[in-house]
């Protein structure tokens, strides 16, 4: 970026974004000290830290159009932020760019009953749009972990999953709408509040595009009938292995629960330390499933698990018998990944995902790479769908524990993408993933998604440096300088 | 019938690569006939072909099976005819993990016929006979099922694509969930073969349900019909379909689909039963034209029905029905479509006078953009096609269009079929 010029010169770069910012936005909403800065310096994964060169809260669609329309005419770079609870780094600040925080567009500007449809802000939280539908007899189906705290923006930008997913998909499935600014700064609607709109499906590959194609001031999302019959069962195994078949057959015999979830000896010790959850003492692993429906399907469905479970080794099953009781399974299952403190000061989350048929071979393969290096990992996963959060334990007060841990970390991943899965099943790429990218795609792959990118933001100021190892060059930028700057060839500006 | 000729020096590229013959009438791509068909057998031999069409400038527009070739505008030029009929082969079927890949070419049919051994299906509707995955995947048709399943866009997981420049590029993979990198096959999806050439897709599967029960209810008029369809996706018993068939002058019949376990179906139908009222039956088959569109196969050579998608919030179902009603007066229109999901299909006979027709299209378009969706002209004789714009107004145009110039800047993949004469 340029620097200021000296007195009376027309600011430059950053310094010229927040003279706009100071124009659109009330004080409050431009942060500019940098104490207050250091506070957005990093999201979700702790270890990358930046701090932005200015941070904006715009209160609407208008202001934040107005902030990326400056970026593009200064060439800054920006970054997305919601709730800041992106596990990928996706909200990691630049130094030299602008944040752009969506805390403030927090409306709920409608429930329609009659469409299934709810419009709400990108600052909206998660868990807030199945509060606003319920009384409707309506919920939001995806549903991370983080859904107390995580917002729509940040769900639309990641493409979030969540335990439930395995039945009612992911965030991709669930939004209709968005209004997006571009990089350009130009506010667009892309997608309807009825399906199928013509044209390409650009809201689809907006969806999952980590911040890097635009920001979405308004979401239309789908919402969900309330089931009419719940039922959760922890059922207890003695290895993985069994809990693993026992999942596999569940499948098999054509149920598709709503949600099917396994915790190694490891995790449950976790959880169980932080939460009391009450798991079956002895597990080698536990299951947590959920069936939900129609009343009378949900009868048989239960049956038949129950029986594929016991079939399977299943030497405890408990059901639910109540709203606290059901919360309580689940608590544990949550609480998973924060519970995993209480046994390490440190540890990696992982994200890779497998084929669900890979399962015991995968989790013998990570017990192995475990047992070589000395690095403890307790598994937590969504086993319905072969999305693994293995949790690679360490202390970074020991020397060179963290290096160890980032190899197990990144064997785990060759191991998925030895078995035909992907690096990351939810939590995204980010900067923490990017240069795994090239170990699942090719060169040609990562060019032709690039396409996307050179039509949305040619320029490359959204969110740089996030899921490309490498960026492509996008032929002719309208407006954009080629070559040096002419007061730089002049000798008159230095650039640093 | 525009044949643009071709060098020798194009000729031999083509030729050279994949086994090519001269076009016959019968290939033309909604009248307008191309110079070669070239049929390669594998991604690398679609490679091969854009290769040599990128080296030569020559236009190109795919074909799956060719079931929907002359929907969309006729194209501007199309020297090479990609037939993709030759990549037909089930790339693999993992039953255990609920997955399958198969080539472009392949019909659905046959990739049903496959899973089904296991149990298992591919929840899309085949609501054009004959249609090739790759073929129902650029022109994103659905049936009844999405409702339950979603469509194309909620199943396919993986995908192969070859660009105009002749590059092969994979997105997604092979698991159910994957955020690694953009998905670019959702923007393949109702592309209509304007940026790149599917070859190859991977898609999740359901387990075939045990029992399924119909349950018919006629309606009176488009507020009842509108009231019922309401009180079918506001209850709990979660139907797999709900769809309404609305014909031309009067009556009107709404069905509800429900899946599942033999059992819990039962119960799930009576319940269903229930709300539609004392006239409503139940049974064990789908009733006549379920899932088939309402412009039906018309024969070959004969002059093709207007046909067309409508799309609208649920709230807007009474209001659709109600202008396709009034329309009657001027050109009979039969609608039929997922009165649950808010996307229906109208037909409007060959034989209607082309300003009935134009009039139609803009008053249909009106209400369904009143309520939050679309109407597009899918197909029509060449007259009404001329007189309408069949894919109306579209949001976010300048932006597509950016997409199209960085993925086919030389305008030369189905030039002209698409929105904004894309």
């Amino acid at each position: 970026m340029t620097s200021t010029g000296g007195a009376g010169a027309e600011p430059t770069g950053v310094a010229a974004v927040a003279r706009r910012a100071a124009e659109l936005l009330p004080e409050a909403g431009v942060i500019t000290d940098h104490a207050r800065l250091r506070t957005y310096e990093c999201d979700g994964l702790t270890h990358y830290r930046v701090t932005p060169a200015l941070v904006v809260i715009p209160e609407d669609a208008g202001q934040l159009a107005g902030i990326i329309a400056a970026c593009a005419e200064h060439d800054v770079p920006y970054v997305a932020r919601g709730s800041g609870t992106g596990l990928s780094g996706g909200a990691l600040p630049h130094a030299e760019g602008v944040l752009v925080v969506t805390s403030r567009m927090r409306a709920i500007r409608e429930v329609r009953r009659e469409d299934q449809r709810a419009v709400v802000e990108p600052g909206v939280i998660n868990l807030d749009v199945t509060r606003a539908a319920t009384p409707h007899g309506y919920y939001y189906a995806p549903d991370p972990s983080s859904q107390q705290v995580c917002s729509i923006g940040g769900n639309l930008a990641e493409n979030s999953g969540g335990a439930h997913c395995l039945k009612y998909g992911f965030t991709a499935n669930h939004v209709l709408a968005a209004d997006l600014v571009t990089p350009d700064g130009e506010l667009v609607t892309l997608g309807g509040t009825a399906p199928d709109s013509p044209g390409y499906d650009l809201l689809g590959a907006v969806v999952g595009s980590e911040g890097t194609l635009g920001i979405a001031t308004s979401v239309t999302v789908r919402l969900t009938r309330l089931p009419e019959e719940v039922r959760t069962v922890l059922v207890g195994f003695e290895s993985t292995d069994q809990a693993g078949a026992a999942t596999s057959a569940i499948i098999a015999a054509g149920v598709l629960p709503a949600a099917i979830e396994m915790m190694d000896a490891l995790a449950i010790e976790a959880a169980e330390a932080a939460v009391h959850c009450n798991y079956p003492e002895g597990a080698g692993a536990v299951l947590v499933i959920e069936l939900d429906g129609a009343a009378d399907e949900v009868e048989q469905e239960y049956a038949e698990v129950e029986r594929l479970c016991r079939d399977h080794g299943a030497f405890e099953q408990r059901l639910a018998t109540d709203p606290a009781d059901r919360a309580l399974i689940w608590k544990g299952r949550k609480s998973a990944f924060a519970a995993v403190g209480r046994i390490s000061p440190d540890y990696i989350v992982q994200d890779g995902v497998i084929p669900r048929t890979a399962l015991p071979e995968v989790l013998h393969a990570i017990a192995e790479l475990s047992a070589s290096s000395g690095v403890r990992v307790a598994n937590v996963f969504h086993a319905g769908d072969g999305n693994l959060h293995p949790l690679v334990l360490f202390d970074d007060a020991v020397e060179g524990a963290g290096e160890a841990a980032e190899q197990v970390s990144g064997a785990i991943l060759d191991l998925c993408i030895q078995h035909g899965g992907s690096i990351t099943g939810e939590h995204g790429v980010g900067v923490d993933k990017a240069a795994y990218m090239p170990r699942m795609y090719s060169d040609e792959d990562l060019d032709t998604m690039q396409l996307v990118r050179c039509a949305f933001d040619p320029r490359g100021i959204s969110n740089p440096g996030k899921i490309f190892p490498t960026p492509r060059l996008c032929g002719e930028v309208p407006g954009r300088h080629k070559g040096p700057h002419p007061l730089q060839q002049a000798g008159l500006a230095e650039v640093f | 019938m525009p044949t643009a000729t071709l060098t020798d020096a194009a000729r031999r590229a083509v030729s050279d690569v994949c086994e090519v013959r001269d076009a016959e009438p019968l290939d033309g791509v909604d009248g307008v006939v191309p110079t070669l068909v070239a049929r390669p057998t594998t991604t690398e031999g679609v490679a091969a072909v854009l290769r040599a069409a990128a080296g030569h400038g020559l236009t190109v527009v795919p074909r799956g099976r060719g079931t929907k070739l002359s929907w969309g505008r006729p194209p501007t030029s199309a020297d090479v005819l990609l037939d993709l009929s030759g990549l037909d082969r089930l790339i693999d079927h993992a039953a255990g993990d609920l997955i399958v890949a198969a080539e472009a070419g392949m019909t659905l049919a046959e990739l049903q016929q496959h899973v089904g051994g296991a149990g298992q299906r591919l929840c899309v509707d085949e609501t054009v006979p004959g249609a090739s995955v790759g073929g129902t995947l650029v022109a994103n048709t659905s049936g009844p099922r999405r409702l339950v399943a979603g469509t194309m866009r909620d199943l396919l997981i993986g995908i192969t694509v070859v660009r105009a420049d002749g590059v092969v590029a994979k997105a997604g993979g092979r698991v159910v969930k994957n955020v690694a990198g953009y998905d670019l096959g959702k923007l393949m999806i109702g592309s209509f073969g304007t940026l790149a050439v599917v070859t190859e897709a991977t898609f999740r599967l359901h387990p075939v349900p045990a029992a399924r029960r119909w349950v018919t209810a006629p309606v009176e008029d488009a507020r009842h019909a509108q009231r019922l369809a309401q009180e079918v996706i506001h209850s709990q018993c979660v139907p797999a379909a709900v769809e309404i068939d609305w014909p031309p002058v009067a009556g009107g019949v709404l069905t509800v689909l429900v899946e599942g376990r033999a059992e819990g179906v039962d119960a799930r139908a009576a319940t269903v039963r229930g709300l539609l009222g004392d006239f409503a039956t139940e049974t064990e088959d789908p009733p006549a034209g379920w899932s088939a569109y309402p412009w039906g196969s018309p024969e070959e050579g004969a002059e093709r029905p207007t046909s067309l998608k409508l799309t609208f919030a649920l709230s807007g179902l009474g209001a659709v029905l109600a202008t396709a009603r009034e329309l009657d007066a001027e050109v009979p229109i039969a609608v039929s479509g997922s009165a649950g999901a808010g996307v229906a299909h109208a037909a409007i006979p060959a034989e209607a006078p082309v300003e009935g027709v134009s009039a139609a299209v803009e008053r249909l378009r009106e209400t369904c953009s009143r309520h939050g969706g679309s109407a597009v002209v899918l197909d029509a004789p060449a007259a009404v096609k001329a007189a309408v714009d069949p894919w109306g107004p579209v949001a976010a145009l300048a932006l597509m269009r950016r997409v199209k110039d960085q993925f086919d800047p030389d305008h030369r993949l189905s030039p002209g079929r698409f929105v904004g004469g894309i």
